[in-house]
């Protein structure tokens, strides 16, 4: 066991010693890696703020249920009644056909308009909103409410949240196949630069091995370094990302406005860093594993 | 123990397409602490031979055992078997961006060994041969007598059982010759199993070895020390 831990930390004293004889040149491969990673993370990130955005608004969203104009009072009261026991709605408020006319008319551009009818065309109606944020199950309420009794027309203006939801899944679809194109850059970024230490440091693997090196001895400074390599450009993609994320905030404060809430992209969370840097790392190992692997099943001696 | 048994050795021809045999049919057996120097003209199947007992090769046909493992059958043992061996090359095979320190503490890293301990045996290595204030250098700045013997040191700080020494004396002034083989001879007197591959056996013929002479791969001759 002391051995195996001498051995190891025989392996860490090497990486380092190599990556301080070509700081620049471990710096670049960190850049490299750092920057394959980095799309594929950003275009995580907007997904997930625009999925939070969406999720915001379409919790403001609303079902207007419209009474038929033959609807009584006390039809009015079996609805209120209905939704008040109805386990997916949040909330509801009764509008008159008075109160309706009434706001109707506070719009200038067409009071005089609405003056000049000669009664007042608007139904009674429930402004419902719905406990659910997704816009399957509100529409689902919605065609469940328009076949109640009185109901005359139940309206949902979701569709721009359904368009949101479908370019978010496609969004979502295309930062999964990125991030496994980029998965695999990665891959093939850390075998080419740790091949090449490989090849640099051959005629060092040739002399371990004379004197009785396992491959396990020979491979493991190469993996410490892919993992390094790896964890180091996961977390510089991180940090890139953020850097990015904040000139967003800073740049485009509009959004917030236009949505109407006070939306900021948020920062990659702590699982988000962590998950990034152990997949990197993971990469890293992975690719250094085979370019040493490669190096000694070539190897013509036993 | 080293037992070669009916041992050959086949390489393609590096011109054409025929082979080459380095070694035909060779079965000889060297006991634990002898002194055993093989020799022949260049070509004879010496290099080759120190080769096949040490696993680099392994043979075309026949069994190479070293301590009753048959080297062929046990891939997966060989780095843990030439960790019992010392080697020293003809080329020297010295990592020449390390220093002399380095080179020598290698065969320890590679077992393991604490670092203090590990750094008072490299110590001690470098001190028998001789190059102890040399051990921040590079070996670069050595000269070919002072590789052979940073070679040597690194061969033996593992204290193997087993030493082979492929041609020691190649390219070396008599004196430098001399040193070699007394070093040798010192390991030897301390239990040390000592092959050498040789053409030189004048530098040799003090250190009163058992002779294996080889003549084109096959066993020529054999005379006890």
């Amino acid at each position: 066991m002391k051995a195996w831990l001498n051995q190891h930390r025989r392996a860490i004293a090497v990486t380092g010693t190599q990556a301080a004889r070509a700081p620049f040149a471990h710096l670049f491969q960190v850049l490299v890696v750092a920057v394959a990673i980095l799309l594929p993370l950003l275009l995580h990130l907007a997904v997930q703020n625009l999925q939070r955005l969406g999720g915001a608004t379409e919790a403001d969203a609303r079902i207007a249920l419209y009474l038929a104009p033959e609807a009584t009072a006390k039809d009015a009261e079996a609805i209120a009644a209905r939704l008040d026991a109805h386990a997916g709605v949040a909330g509801h408020r009764f509008v008159s056909r008075e109160d309706a006319i009434k706001d109707l008319r506070r719009i200038h551009e067409i009071a005089d308009l609405v003056d000049a009818l000669p009664k007042n065309p608007l139904p009674d109606a429930f402004i419902v909103r719905a406990k659910s944020t997704d816009p399957g199950e509100i529409d689902a309420l919605r065609g469940e409410a328009a076949k109640w009794p009185g109901v005359a027309l139940a309206q949902l203006d979701s569709d721009w949240a359904a368009r949101l939801d479908a370019g978010l899944r496609l969004a979502r679809a295309l930062t999964a196949g990125l991030a496994a194109l980029l998965a695999a850059a990665l891959l093939a970024i850390t075998f080419n630069s740790i091949g090449l230490q490989v090849v640099n440091r051959r005629e060092e693997i040739e002399v371990c091995q004379l004197i009785g090196a396992t491959p396990g001895f020979i491979r493991r400074p190469f993996l410490y370094a892919g993992l390094l390599q790896g964890a180091a450009g996961g977390l510089a993609a991180c940090a890139l990302a953020v850097l990015c994320v904040a000139w967003v905030n800073r740049q485009l404060p509009g959004v917030a406005t236009l949505y109407g809430t006070e939306w900021v992209m948020q920062l990659p969370a702590a699982t988000d860093v962590m998950a990034v840097t152990g997949f990197a790392a993971l990469l890293g190992w992975l690719g250094a594993w085979l370019a040493v692997s490669r190096h000694l099943w070539r190897g013509t001696g036993p | 123990m080293i037992e070669l048994d009916q041992v050959g050795k086949r390489y393609p021809a590096s011109r054409g397409s025929g082979v080459l045999d380095a070694l035909k049919s060779v079965t000889l057996s060297i006991p634990d602490g002898e002194f055993a120097v093989v020799t022949g003209h260049s070509g004879a199947g010496k290099s080759t031979l120190l080769k096949l007992i040490a696993g680099i090769e392994l043979p075309t046909s026949g069994t190479v055992r070293v301590d009753g493992q048959d080297l062929a059958r046990s891939p997966r043992a060989l780095p843990f078997l030439r960790r019992k061996i010392g080697l020293i090359f003809q080329d020297h095979k010295l990592l020449h961006d390390r220093t002399v320190f380095d080179n020598v503490q290698l065969p320890l890293d590679i077992t393991g060994f604490p670092p203090r301990e590990a750094a008072r045996r490299v110590r001690a290595a470098l001190d028998k041969v001789g190059l102890l204030s040399r051990e921040r250098e590079r070996p670069v700045t050595l000269s070919g007598g002072e590789q052979q013997r940073l070679c040597i040191a690194r061969a033996i700080v593992h204290r193997p059982s087993l030493l082979l020494v492929d041609e020691p004396t190649a390219n070396l002034d008599l004196d430098y010759a001399q040193e070699i083989v007394d070093i040798l001879r010192s390991f030897h007197q301390v239990g040390v199993t000592v092959v050498v591959s040789t053409h030189d056996l004048v530098s040799l013929r003090t250190a009163g070895p058992r002779v294996i002479a080889l003549s084109h791969g096959m066993l020529a001759t054999e005379s006890p020390a």
